[in-house]
């Protein structure tokens, strides 16, 4: 199953101030693709229209190369970035209730339930009320909320806040089963650092417009300039003289530093052999938060 | 998965929920004591027949009426029981009726010849009947459309305040969510008004005032659809104004016009019930046509023809409110930052499919 989720030229505005200007991109099936940009960029009304609770003003989204219709829709997994269940009724209920609401009949919804339940570890808590759960607890049964119809597109709007770190493990584990599977998961966060370690491909989102889109490494390699860091045994001062070199940071031996784009590297490295002991010499990659800085500046 | 799936889902949901909420039990409970009480004791405490102290050679009419007769050698025994209160009265020679300090009606209905009656409207209704049933009627719609129309209110509210209405809406048609509170509500509340019916019937079984029942029928049978088209109509109004607001808190707030829709028809019915061309103008009302047309029919001042009008009118504007109502509901429910005003929720109905 090779199906996409693609959005096309999409416009929404509220009042007078347009919150979405022509947002495209895609989530390709069995990847995760982590949503980024700052608050109020577009994230949630970007997934809403996709999830069909907005009305786009132009532009649509497709499903496998189809319009979406309510049919698609239901088959997806939605988890909102503002959190809620029934509080007065069981994790157990409301589970299977809304796996029943997503189309499952009654035992199926009862099976997905109680092996979901299970997975998110809360086995034991499935027939306690919500409201008498910890918070962090009441996050794992919203995520079983979003799984339970074991859904074709997983749309998941910051679904690592409020998050202990245990958690956090157990839902990424649980995503990247759904994605390995063949489901495209798209997931926001502000997180970078999470959607890092966790993300395929990455879209991001400034203003309302998308800054950048596409794999990880394509965007890392693309969006920065040769970054290098050298580490010899006295002060590492005199690279600020070499020829095309551009000083980031220099820390007693330690120094960081730009390339021109295409520009050699290695007469950096002789030079300093030249001088004596090279502890270490390595090309940095730069990290989400240099990207996201540089492309939504 | 149709419209019609997820209604029924919804539904159900609403259904288990309040079947498990203690207030609502109880409040059930509550009602079905008073219909209860209501209809067995009122005859339990009116006591037997009046007992009545006589010699042997004049008991024989008096046991013919009925009465509790105890046979008593002479008149002097007679009035003695009388004054120790073993009886209610006693009949002594003349014949004179004795008794403490009330004349004993029955004893002296029994005794004496009453003119031939010719009643020229014989299907006229005990006073007392009929001023109790226009009370009935018209308590029973406000209180069961006020508790179960407030329920959908703060189901329609929760949902909101839990944030949990962005997930429903994601799954199934805002249409469906609406349709299955108030059929939900309206389940709720005819099976409650039901029970209670079963109740009260055994009641007057039991209170032996059956006779009431067979008068009652007929506007029981009207009752029905109308209760059933008031309720959609009011549910429609409480379903808009629970989206209307954020927190359970608020919704008194913005339930005002509701509660007047209700309260006014009830004080109106209850107030107007003895004046004819005020009840007439009130059966044909939508909101206050639920209790007063089956009350007119019970009264017999309708004719056949009416109630098919006056439902008629209601099942129209009961629609126009569902459409009314289900255009606010859609335009508020996502709005989760403080109070929608209903102008901002016809407008910005979201065309979602």
């Amino acid at each position: 199953m090779t199906r996409t989720l693609r959005l096309d030229g999409v416009d929404r505005s509220f009042g007078d101030r347009q919150v979405l200007k022509n947002v495209s991109f895609e989530v390709a099936a069995g990847r995760m693709t982590g949503f980024v940009g700052a608050n109020g960029a577009g994230k949630t009304t970007t997934m809403r229209i996709i999830l069909g609770v907005l009305a786009p003003d132009a532009g649509e989204v497709s499903w496998g190369g189809a319009t979406l219709t309510r049919q698609d829709r239901q088959r997806f997994g939605y988890m909102p970035e503002e959190r809620g269940l029934y509080p007065k009724m069981s994790v157990r209920e409301q589970v299977t209730y809304l796996g029943r609401l997503h189309g499952l009949d009654a035992p199926a919804a009862r099976r997905a339930t109680d092996a979901l339940l299970e997975r998110v570890g809360l086995g034991e808590r499935g027939d306690d009320l919500l409201e008498t759960l910890s918070l962090g607890n009441q996050q794992r049964a919203q995520i079983a909320a979003a799984l339970v119809h074991d859904p074709e597109v997983l749309v998941l709007d910051e679904p690592f806040s409020g998050l202990d770190p245990l958690a956090v493990d157990t839902v990424v584990a649980v995503l990247r089963e759904r994605a390995a599977s063949g489901v495209p998961v798209l997931f926001s966060s502000h997180q970078l650092d999470v959607v890092e370690r966790l993300c395929d491909d990455l879209v991001i989102i400034g203003d309302g417009v998308i800054r950048a889109a596409g794999s990880r490494q394509r965007l890392r390699d693309s969006y920065t300039v040769p970054r290098f860091e050298l580490v010899v045994a006295t002060d590492a001062g005199w690279v600020r003289d070499e020829p095309g070199v551009t000083l980031v940071e220099l820390d007693g031996a330690r120094a960081v530093f730009d390339l021109p784009a295409g520009a050699d590297e290695q007469p950096v490295l002789h030079a300093a052999l030249a001088r004596g002991p090279v502890r270490a010499f390595r090309p940095v990659s730069p990290s989400l938060t240099e990207i996201f800085r540089e492309v939504t500046q | 998965m149709n419209v019609t799936q997820a209604t029924r889902l919804v539904a159900a949901r609403e259904i288990r929920v309040k079947l498990r909420d203690r207030t609502f039990l109880f409040g059930t409970l509550f009602f079905l004591l008073i219909a209860a009480a209501g209809t067995i004791l009122p005859p339990l405490l009116s006591g037997g027949p009046e007992s009545v102290a006589v010699t042997e050679a004049a008991a024989g009419p008096l046991r013919a009426a009925g009465l509790d007769v105890r046979v008593v050698p002479d008149d002097r025994a007679a009035e003695q029981a009388v004054r120790d209160g073993d009886v209610d009265a006693a009949v002594v020679s003349g014949p004179a009726v004795l008794a403490l300090d009330e004349a004993p009606d029955d004893v002296v209905r029994a005794l004496s010849t009453a003119p031939p009656v010719r009643l020229l409207d014989p299907d006229a209704v005990d006073p007392v009947v009929a001023f109790l049933v226009p009370f009935v009627f018209a308590f029973v719609f406000f209180i069961t459309s006020q508790t179960f129309g407030l329920q959908i209110a703060q189901s329609v509210t929760e949902e909101k305040q839990t944030r949990i209405v962005e997930i429903l809406v994601a799954a199934v048609p805002v249409r469906a969510l609406l349709a299955g509170k108030v059929i939900a509500g309206g389940i709720l509340a005819l099976g409650q008004i039901a029970l209670i019916a079963v109740v009260a019937v055994a009641g007057m079984q039991i209170g032996d005032s059956g006779g009431l029942l067979t008068l009652l029928a007929p506007a029981i049978g009207w009752f029905v659809p109308f209760f059933l088209l008031g309720f959609v109509l009011l549910a429609a109004m409480w379903a808009a104004a629970g989206a209307l607001v954020n927190r359970q808190e608020d919704i008194a707030g913005v339930s005002t016009p509701v509660q007047l829709a209700v309260m006014l028809p009830f004080f109106a019915v209850i107030f107007l019930n003895d004046n004819a061309s005020a009840m007439r103008a009130l059966s044909y009302l939508p909101f206050s046509s639920p209790t007063a047309m089956p009350l007119r029919l019970f009264t017999g001042d309708a004719a056949g023809w009416e109630p098919f009008v006056s439902l008629a009118i209601l099942l129209v504007t009961a629609g126009a409110f569902v459409v009314a109502g289900a255009r606010i509901y859609e335009g508020s429910l996502l709005r989760t930052n403080g109070r929608t005003s209903v102008r901002a929720a016809w407008r910005e109905r979201e065309s979602i499919g």
